[in-house]
């Protein structure tokens, strides 16, 4: 193998590595505080393409400055993040928390199912195209080849929301009160933290994050009925894979998924289709908790 | 609980079992499915039902020119139940026999996704329903799964003719132009047979052309390429082969655009023509694409009275224009109206059998939008068209893409012989063939 | 040990009565949604083995497509029998799930459901990039003979509806019997406390291995009967992963109550999805989910709750 393709495999691999850990972080998340494998999380992702790719054809339409754009995207997904917050934690999780856990994840299967309908019913049948933003931006040439600086920019915003994250749960209070809350649920209750007040921050994190993947992604795809089916399961990949409720995994699994990806495409395409579930398979078959397990005590 | 209470119960119960089977002597049920939800609905789902609806709002106010300027089918308007076609194959036949065993259909048009025509078609046989397959494309419907059709009629190529016509056009217009090929297509049958197709016919017309040793198989609907478009700006063919349709399609355009692609390779799309409308001026020029005949694009400047009056109706009542699954689901109704139309010619005027229907379908050359459909293969049930290919170029005048330097190849040159499967034609050197 | 003659064994042959004189005169298409929901309740019936001991599979439309597979393959080089391809289909899936088990019964909570989604994945994976299982069009079934008698159209479904009706009730007699063996109380138990099980001398690997087999198995007869039902496999219809969430769908609907409850619940679920599908659309996503967030906020032990509350009612007045 030569150096060039290294160089090539190596970008684009962590070109898709930012793709799936954006896709994937909004989940791990809410996982790891709440322990609720959330499969809206799909129409989270889905929601904020729609709205990003909306708002970009009205903003664009309308001759602003061209890097307002950005700022479309962060805005269409805070505002997603609320809604979805009161709509499925409090309008829904809430009441599910004592259940087991198969059944608040069939709960978020369903509230999904009625998204990927309630959707067509806001934006309708046609695709939605914002291409500006990546046009906006122009390539780089990497190693002989032209890069969009666009998708090289999803590398930087991913590596920005990881330390982000790791930051806030290591180095804050508001960390500590969280992994408290992760620890022990009711304890932590006990010692006066607000617990209700905690899962609903975090699940609005989470949906922020999930519907930003969705809005960062909308310039370079086509935002159409069933973009959020395809997610679901590439991010439950990922988390799985990285270790589920652990950001670092969530990190090191999607770049892991994402260079094996880009190595098959380019040496070996017939395996590109099952590159993931392999891994998934196989990272579970060795390390059953995921590669960084956070510690789980033994009630006896 | 009192007997008029049981009898109410019962009664009320029997009438959701048995359905409403009661069917209205004076209409001709029609089923049309196709893609309403999913992600083939943009692309293919909703134009097909676009094209389907005019054309029997058409048939049944008779305002089509002749032939067809009889109201009705014999005379019989047309009641259309549209409904979904998502959801897998085992859904499909389980939609096809409670519209067949329920609602008491007289005759079905549609499906889009040949793998719904793989599941239904031995279905429709059994459930002996008059099924009109519009835009499916796999060749294994009439060569394995039914070979001997009563029923089922598809009136449109099968994919294989439009890979060879694809072939021709690359042989003709590029000929020495071209330095290898390689190929880009979704990982899933559609894609995996069109690739086939097309590097088999061009081992005949083109042997020269040396075909890259690793293909590209995306999976389907998976929407980012990166890698994949870093290897084809690597390969060293400049010829590409894909069978992109939909988002996947759209979003490689955007991908590709971004990054020159288009500059450095030359590109046949097979079915490229159903995004081309919509992504308007950033719709690449230069690219060959397709409409698996002379369907969309192609029949734009077409001036077939009926082709007239699609093109005007079409536009005037979507606010857009008509692209090939409009034409080709508009085609297979047309071909039934033929049949009915006809089958009651032959039968003295009046009303016709189910049979007398089919024996009218069977072998017959009826007038489609644009052009003739000659149900020529497969004892009489698979339709043969022409194929036509060309270039996009944006049109200013028109603020649309159409096509340029277009050749059209006649069905004898594209498609198998009668009785001879795709892939032994292919194989054997394209035998029999007139172009 | 109690006789085998309980309410439960009394049911279900009532309800095998009922749905054989049923068979003779039902309408067409409700005899397809039957034969579907059996195929369905029969996979659920195996979650619901699984589901008694806390573990619910993502993947179990792995066993039903590989299953399924098996007798489409078969057919293709020959055989044609329906009971040699029920049996060799359910033993494929049965074996396959005895390899898998020694992997997964080390396996718990989501992580087990997820594994199982991993497999069931590869499995559509690999059909859909091999065109000689037909990719992604998938390959079709012809209707079977049954010890040399062939049968077409109508009468076919009559017969397959028949016969599966009757194994099903058999399957279905033979999982309730294990559930009520000391075995299958115990792995209850380790829903609540897997540790205390373990002190108590019994291996509860094994007898999660044990549950683990007898799901694969029930799920490739679902698979198979699913098969003929269509007449045609596909990768999309039988092995993706929305397929798999159906079945957990199915057996939340249900509940874990009782063994007939699964197939209780498939037919429910067929009969939602049939009439949504047919009035709705567009929009018939939004009915079935909606439907089953009412079953799980207002039905939390799913339709046989209801059935076992009225019976409830009765006994007090």
């Amino acid at each position: 193998m030569n150096l060039q393709l290294l160089a090539v495999i190596t970008v684009d691999g962590l070109v898709y590595a930012s793709y799936l850990f954006m896709v994937a972080v909004g989940l791990t998340v809410i996982f790891g505080v709440q322990k609720v494998l959330n499969v809206t999380h799909g129409a989270f992702y889905s929601f904020g393409a729609y709205l990003a790719a909306q708002m970009i054809g009205l903003y664009y339409g309308a001759d602003w400055p061209a890097y307002g754009g950005f700022a479309i995207i962060v805005l269409s997904a805070v505002f997603l993040g609320v809604v979805f917050a009161f709509l499925i934690e409090r309008g829904l999780l809430k009441y599910l928390y004592h259940r087991d856990e198969h059944i608040i994840v069939l709960a978020t299967f369903a509230a999904f199912l009625m998204l990927e309908d309630i959707q067509i019913l806001i934006w309708g049948m046609n695709p939605y195209l914002a291409f500006q933003p990546m046009a906006e931006l122009g390539t780089t040439d990497i190693a002989d080849l032209t890069f969009d600086n666009y998708s090289l920019s999803m590398i930087a915003l991913s590596f920005v929301i990881a330390a982000v994250l790791w930051y806030a749960l290591k180095r804050t209070i508001w960390g500590k009160m969280l992994l408290a809350v992760i620890y022990d649920r009711e304890v932590s209750q006990a010692m006066g933290i607000n617990v209700t007040a905690v899962f609903l921050g975090t699940f609005m994190i989470g949906a922020f994050l999930g519907a930003l993947g969705g809005a960062y992604i909308a310039p370079t795809i086509s935002v159409q009925p069933g973009i959020g089916v395809e997610v679901i399961v590439l991010a439950f990949a990922v988390v799985v894979i990285g270790g589920m409720g652990s950001i670092p995994g969530a990190l090191i699994g999607s770049i892991i998924v994402g260079l094996s990806r880009a190595a098959a495409v380019h040496m070996l395409p017939e395996v590109e289709l099952f590159v993931i579930y392999a891994i998934m398979a196989l990272v579970l078959a060795i390390r059953p908790q995921g590669l960084f397990a956070p510690v789980q005590a033994r009630k006896i | 609980m009192t007997f008029g209470k049981i009898t109410a119960v019962a009664a009320g119960l029997a009438v959701i079992l048995a359905g409403a089977t009661a069917v209205s002597a004076q209409t001709v049920k029609m089923a049309v499915p196709s893609f309403l939800t999913g992600a083939a609905a943009p692309a293919f789902g909703i134009p097909a039902q676009r094209g389907a609806e005019l054309i029997i709002r058409g048939i049944n106010n008779g305002e089509l020119p002749a032939p067809y300027d009889i109201k009705g089918l014999a005379g019989r308007q047309i009641e259309a139940i549209f409904y979904d076609e998502s959801g897998g194959g085992t859904k499909q036949v389980t939609e096809m026999r409670n519209k067949v065993q329920k609602e008491g259909i007289d005759v079905l048009a549609g499906y889009i996704s040949s793998g719904t025509c793989s599941a239904v078609a031995r279905v429709a046989e059994e459930l002996k329903l008059l099924t009109i397959l519009t835009v499916c494309g796999t060749p294994r419907v009439f060569e394995e799964l039914v070979p001997n059709p009563k029923y089922v009629f598809r009136t449109m190529n099968h994919g294989t003719g439009n890979n060879v016509s694809a072939a021709h056009y690359v042989t003709k217009k590029l000929g020495a132009k071209v330095k290898g090929m390689v190929g880009i297509n979704q990982n899933y049958a559609w894609g995996q047979d069109s690739w086939r197709d097309f590097h088999l016919a061009m081992a005949v017309l083109s042997p020269k052309v040396k075909v890259a040793s690793k293909q590209q198989f995306p999976k389907l609907f998976s929407g980012q390429y990166g890698a994949e478009i870093s290897s084809l700006l690597r390969a060293k063919q400049n010829l590409v082969h894909s069978s992109f349709w939909g988002g996947d399609l759209e979003a490689f355009i955007g991908q590709a655009s971004a990054r020159g692609l288009f500059k450095k390779k030359m590109f046949v799309f097979t079915v490229g023509e159903t995004v081309a409308y919509r992504l308007g001026k950033k719709f690449p020029q230069g690219l060959m694409i397709g409409t698996r005949g002379p369907y969309g694009m192609y029949a734009v400047d077409n001036k077939n009275p009926l082709n007239v009056w699609f093109q005007r109706e079409y536009r005037k009542a979507y606010k857009e224009q008509p692209s090939q699954p409009g034409y080709q689901y508009a085609q297979g109704i047309l071909g039934v109206k033929y049949a009915y139309d006809n089958a009651a010619k032959a039968n003295g005027g009046n009303f016709p059998s189910k049979d007398q229907v089919i024996k009218a379908l069977e072998g017959a050359t009826f007038p489609s939008i644009a052009g003739e459909v000659k149900m020529g293969l497969s004892h009489g049930h698979q339709g043969l068209t022409p194929d036509m290919w060309g270039v996009s170029v944006w049109d200013k005048k028109r603020g649309e893409t159409v096509v340029k330097d277009v050749i059209t190849f006649p069905a004898s040159c594209i498609m198998p012989p009668d009785g001879v499967k795709s892939i032994d034609w292919l194989k054997g050197g394209m035998k029999g063939a007139k172009c | 040990m109690k006789g085998v003659y309980d309410k439960t064994f009394w049911g279900l042959t009532i309800g095998l009565v009922a749905v054989l004189l049923l068979n003779l005169f039902l309408a067409d298409w409700l005899r397809g949604i039957g034969l579907q929901s059996l195929s369905r309740g029969m996979v659920a019936l195996g979650l619901l083995v699984l589901w008694r001991t806390g573990l619910v599979s993502f993947g179990h439309a792995l066993f039903f497509g590989f299953g399924a597979y098996t007798a489409a393959l078969l057919q293709r080089v020959g055989i044609n029998d329906f009971f040699v391809l029920l049996l060799a289909g359910t033993a494929s899936a049965g074996l396959l799930a005895y390899g898998l088990g020694f992997l997964l019964r080390r396996y718990r909570a989501i992580y087990f459901a997820l594994l199982n989604m991993a497999f069931s994945m590869i499995l559509w994976g690999v059909i859909a990039k091999l065109e000689v299982l037909g990719s992604t069009d998938g390959i079709g079934v012809r209707p079977p003979s049954y010890l040399g008698f062939a049968f077409e159209g109508e009468t076919n479904q009559m017969i397959l509806f028949a016969f599966t009706a009757i194994f099903t009730y058999l399957v279905a007699l033979a999982t309730h019997l294990y559930l009520r063996s000391t075995l299958g109380h115990l792995t209850m138990a380790v829903r609540e406390n897997e540790i205390r099980v373990e002190y108590l001398g019994y291996s509860v690997e094994r007898a999660i291995h044990l549950k683990y087999i007898i799901s694969g198995l029930v799920a490739g007869f679902g698979g198979v009967v699913m098969a003929f039902a269509v007449g045609h496999v596909d990768p999309d219809s039988m092995a993706y992963w929305p397929v798999s969430g159906d079945f957990v769908f199915i057996t939340i609907l249900s509940g874990s109550g009782n063994v007939a409850a699964p197939i209780i619940g498939a037919v429910v679920y067929e009969m939602i999805r049939s009439y949504a599908f047919e009035y709705f659309p567009h929009v018939w996503q939004l009915i079935m989910g909606g439907s089953l967030l009412l079953i799980i906020m207002f039905l939390p032990d799913g339709l046989w709750s209801l059935l076992e509350r009225t019976r409830r009612k009765k006994s007090v007045g």
